[in-house]
């Protein structure tokens, strides 16, 4: 055990750990905003919403069909995945051709839809999900008490994340994402279908909030708010990282949790409000994000 | 959008026929706000309602030929939904009682709104002391519990048997803060230390930073200054951490038994709390228990819906006796010159600076090994006698009390 | 001949539509107090004129601010403590709660000017939320609690506005004063120098016209004026609370702005009025409100751009 700048290792650690966790959930969703914005050039403020219907797909899939996380985490997001892909056909085509701003509000829309309707069946408070059997209980590592399922978090989130930007920066189905996203109509003259790849690239992105969300469930319980005031946060990650980027949106999103992290050891009262603030000095400086490239 | 408050209507009209009585309207609207879809929706929620109406029935408002009604609505936890409401209420739909209101910021708000126009406030849900202390008003009463009876139940306990660290986890609003004083009063006054606090927002849902906080603090005990699902996931998450298996324990400020039935006894046996009624401490108890709780999904009643029963009964008998609900002083002036009787809570009495004078009991919850049936949680450690267990009248700095 | 008289009578009643449909709003808004609610009528009022400040700059400068909660919230606030703690006269406190929204608005304007579109609609909303969190820890809002029990006190020491009658006439009044004025503003060689960016920013520049200046005064008029209807609200409700700072706020007024007609003069007043009516009759349902909400934004963003004051404006073949 020591001791720094009069704080205890453990202390200091432990939040640090946390504030890697909470990082996790902020690259996964910034992630999913970054690739849907990339493609679509519309901010999904449905995101947080869609976040919230992982979760709560989670819930269902154990309460009814008694399939518990493992199987969520692979069958919440393609649900959801699919009513994204529903939201794109039915909304969101009509609005490509009409000024961002009506996109944000469409969206904003719908997840208010979500989230009220769902608000209206199960209230305001959390219905529990617990921690599944294989990861429970923790490791005593020293300086701190590490619960399995919080380091698994880490580690998953960190996978996706990763495994999601090899994919489009590094992959001929990534790179046509890009060159769509640059020239959509020349990338269809080459025979693409781009409006099937816009549709599935939302579809994909709203699959990475579920998967947020089913993750999510264990720790923060179930809960129609859950997305709410964490998408403005994302927000705040997104702009910091800079709008188009993936590799930012990741960097970004773990480096704030650990920062967030930090100053609630050193300065808990500036916990909530250091994201927007590193954003205010962000944009004086360099407003086109830390790692984006000039809109 | 979170500005609006839902109004569920549940008129109830009992009996018909107008006495020679001067109700405003004709009729005694009683009006049942609380959080039904939140944090504090299961101890008190749409049961409060329940419970106004098996008193008004219990009262036997029809036979005397006065017309009651009771409407409801949902407050959400904030202070301007619940202002607007009241004030509604009282202009327009003409109620004459607010009975109820949990989470004290609400509570207050509805305090100054009553007083202005003269109507009553009989608080049940909410707990902050300053109710009948600074902020006392003539046309308040505080049944039930408050901050101080609770730190004075459980604080004292806890620091008699040797745990004299505490660190507190405080809900950052007005209960939370009224609790987290009062019982660090209590926990000085016996012997013990404070050694931190943190404030964690209201309501939360991750309490794992704020808990590890307490843990590097070493305090032998973390107060819960919480309520509701706040107390339920602080107690899951100290356990996610090995909080509670290494040495240090948790007092449950205010739990209530839906809080337990939450948890489940394998969690929150051996926590120690301080409660104004329990469903199986007696057979009038069991028996309201047994009308109430098919009618609110199986829930049993907490002391909140106990509290709601007793107040408007008392309140009824006030005002038959006045033959008037027109003058909410007048009534709660009643209200304090009658002696309380009803079946719940026995006999009582209600103090000049409005509080509500009863018995509170200290309760230890059952290991499962010893619980017999769903709902049989509880084991009587204490009784803490009517009159010590609230705050002496002199100590309030309520200014209706003449020092 | 007669053609042509009728034509110039047309003409003379599309040239003055404004003027008339103000004169219809105004009288309307005079006898409303003996149908309906008081209290409810004000708080309409309020959100009205927060909606016309934020219509300033969506309808004619084309940026979508989702901050204008800062404004609306931390003006109430300040009016809140000014009237409670610091003892000031209504006038005064309500000028107070302008003064600080338009401090705060000079510091997001020049923050959130510096991108375009949809980046600036995100920071507006993360500044509001930066300062919602302020909120929360500020000791003088007592967060959750809120401040209660503001004194409406007398306005300029002469009438009492506890009477809900003359609370209500000052209401009206600030109401009206500021709509003038924002007509004023938009009417005007700024307000056309306004247009012209919104039209297309880089000839504006070249034509000359500092255009991050004016979008920066335009910014901080706008959340002035939020200011003072966020100052007045706390005088009537008495109350100060988180819920005006929180971002949902930031979307009631967009959505008020967005029913109304976007651009168009009178529609955030019709806009305020419908959602608030329709807030208030749906009580009943519960939570369904917010799900209500999410519809008409969907339907109005897909199907009904104009809004409830465009559509009539485009039927009518007038300006409003």
């Amino acid at each position: 055990m020591f001791e720094l700048f009069g704080i205890s290792s453990q202390a200091l650690f432990g939040q640090l750990l946390i504030g890697l966790i909470n990082g996790s959930f902020y690259a996964l969703l910034s992630l999913g905003l970054a690739v849907i914005f990339g493609m679509l050039n519309i901010i999904n403020f449905a995101h947080g919403a869609q976040y919230m219907l992982g979760a709560f797909a989670a819930y269902f899939l154990l309460q009814y069909a008694g399939l518990g996380y493992w199987w969520a985490i692979l069958l919440a997001p393609i649900v959801v995945g699919i009513t994204g892909i529903i939201i794109e056909r039915l909304f969101l085509q009509w609005l490509y051709k009409l000024d961002h701003l009506y996109g944000l509000l469409l969206t904003f829309g719908l997840a208010l839809i979500f989230e009220g309707t769902f608000r209206n069946f199960f209230g305001s408070s959390g219905l529990p999900y617990s921690v599944p059997p294989a990861l429970q209980g923790g490791q005593n590592l020293g300086f701190m008490f590490l619960p399995n399922y919080r380091g698994w978090v880490v580690v998953f989130s960190l996978a996706v994340c990763l495994t999601t930007w090899f994919v489009i920066e590094r992959t001929k189905l990534g790179s046509y994402l890009r060159a769509a996203t640059e020239n959509p109509a020349l990338v269809r003259a080459f025979g693409i279908n781009v409006p099937r790849m816009i549709t599935l690239t939302y579809g994909f992105g709203v699959a990475l909030a579920a998967l947020a969300g089913v993750m999510a469930a264990p720790i923060y319980n179930v809960s129609p708010q859950m997305g709410a005031n964490l998408i403005i946060v994302v927000f705040a990650v997104v702009v910091i990282g800079g709008m188009g980027s993936i590799m930012g949106a990741i960097v970004t999103g773990f480096g704030l949790g650990l920062i967030e992290g930090l100053t609630k050891v050193f300065f808990p009262e500036a916990s909530n409000t250091v994201i927007f603030i590193i954003m205010a000095i962000v944009l004086l400086i360099r407003p086109a994000g830390l790692f984006g490239r000039s809109a | 959008m979170k500005r609006m408050f839902t109004l569920t209507a549940v008129a109830v009209v009992l009996g018909c026929g107008y006495a020679q009585a001067q109700y405003t309207d004709g009729t005694i609207k009683i009006g049942v706000m609380n959080d039904m879809s939140g944090t504090y929706s299961d101890l008190s929620g749409q049961g409060s309602v329940i419970a106004a109406r098996m008193a008004v029935e219990d009262f036997g408002a029809a036979a005397k030929g006065m017309k009651v009604e009771i409407v409801g609505a949902d407050h959400q936890n904030k202070p301007d939904v619940g202002s607007n409401v009241v004030r509604t209420w009282i202009d327009v739909d003409k109620v004459d009682v607010i009975v109820d209101v949990p989470t004290s910021s609400v509570a207050l708000a509805v305090n100054e709104i009553v007083r202005d126009k003269n109507k009553v406030f009989l608080v049940s849900g909410a707990a902050a002391s300053d109710l009948t202390g600074p902020k006392c008003t003539p046309n308040t009463i505080h049944w039930t519990y408050d901050t101080w009876a609770l730190a004075n139940g459980t604080g004292k306990a806890i620091v008699k048997t040797g745990g004299d660290t505490w660190f507190f986890l405080t809900a950052d609003y007005a209960f939370g803060h009224a609790l987290e004083r009062d019982t660090a009063a209590v926990v000085e006054k016996n012997g013990g230390k404070v050694v931190g606090r943190v404030r964690h927002p209201f309501p939360g849902t991750d309490f794992s930073s704020f808990l590890l906080q307490a843990q590097a603090s070493k305090a032998k005990i973390i107060g819960l200054a919480n309520a509701g699902s706040d107390t339920i996931n602080s107690i899951k998450q100290a356990s996610e951490f090995g909080i509670t298996q290494s040495g240090q324990n948790l007092a449950a400020l205010l739990a209530f038994i839906t809080d337990v039935h939450a948890l489940g006894l394998q969690t929150a046996q051996g926590l120690i709390m301080t409660e104004a009624w329990y469903w199986d401490l007696n057979d009038a108890n069991r028996e309201f228990t047994k009308k109430f709780a098919p009618q609110f999904k199986g829930v049993h009643p907490t002391m909140v819906h106990a509290g709601v029963y007793s107040a408007v009964t008392h309140y009824l008998k006030a005002v038959e006796a006045l033959k008037s609900d027109a003058d909410g002083k007048a009534v709660v002036a009643k209200m304090k010159e009658m002696p309380t009787d009803d079946k719940l809570f026995g006999k009582g009495e209600v103090r000049a600076d409005g509080r509500k004078i009863h018995p509170m009991y200290l309760f230890e919850v059952k290991k499962p090994a010893e619980s017999k049936a769903p709902w049989d949680y509880y084991k009587l450690r204490a009784t803490i006698p009517a009159d010590e267990a609230f705050r002496p009248l002199a100590d309030g700095g309520c200014p209706l009390v003449k020092s | 001949m007669q053609r042509v008289a009728k034509a110039g009578g047309d003409q003379a009643l599309r040239r003055h539509s404004e003027a008339i449909a103000f004169l219809v709003m105004a009288s309307l808004l005079v006898l409303a107090p003996m149908f309906a609610y008081p209290v409810f009528l004000m708080k309409a009022l309020c959100f009205a004129l927060c909606a016309c400040a934020f219509n300033l700059l969506i309808g004619y400068v084309g940026l979508l601010s989702f901050g204008h909660a800062l404004f609306f919230g931390w003006a109430s606030y300040i009016s809140a403590h000014a009237a409670k703690v610091w003892g000031l006269p209504p006038e005064l406190a309500i000028l107070s709660g302008a003064a600080a929204a338009a401090g705060l608005g000079a510091i997001v304007g020049a923050l959130a000017i510096r991108r375009q579109g949809i980046y600036f609609a995100m920071i507006t909303l993360a500044l509001a939320q930066m300062m919602y969190f302020f909120a929360v820890q500020a000791p003088f809002t007592h967060g959750e609690d809120g401040i209660q029990a503001v004194p409406r006190g007398k306005l300029f020491g002469l009438i009492d506005l506890a009477d809900q009658t003359n609370m209500y006439v000052t209401v009206l009044v600030i109401f009206l004063g500021c709509f003038l004025l924002i007509y004023r503003i938009i009417n005007s060689p700024f307000g056309e120098v306004l247009k012209a960016i919104r039209e297309n920013e880089p000839r504006a520049i070249s034509l000359g016209y500092r255009s991050e200046r004016y979008k920066l005064v335009a910014f901080v008029l706008s959340a002035t004026f939020a200011g003072v209807a966020g100052a007045t609200k706390a005088l009537v409700f008495q109350l100060a609370s988180l819920t005006d700072v929180d971002w949902p706020m930031s979307g009631e007024v967009i959505l008020m702005t967005l029913v109304g007609g976007l651009g168009t003069l009178f529609g955030p007043v019709a806009g305020a009025f419908f959602v608030v009516t329709l807030e208030n009759y749906l009580t009943t349902i519960g939570q369904w409100v917010f799900v209500v909400q999410g519809v008409i934004f969907v339907v109005c963003v897909l199907l009904f751009r104009r809004g409830i004051i465009g559509e009539l404006a485009q039927v009518l073949r007038v300006k409003l």
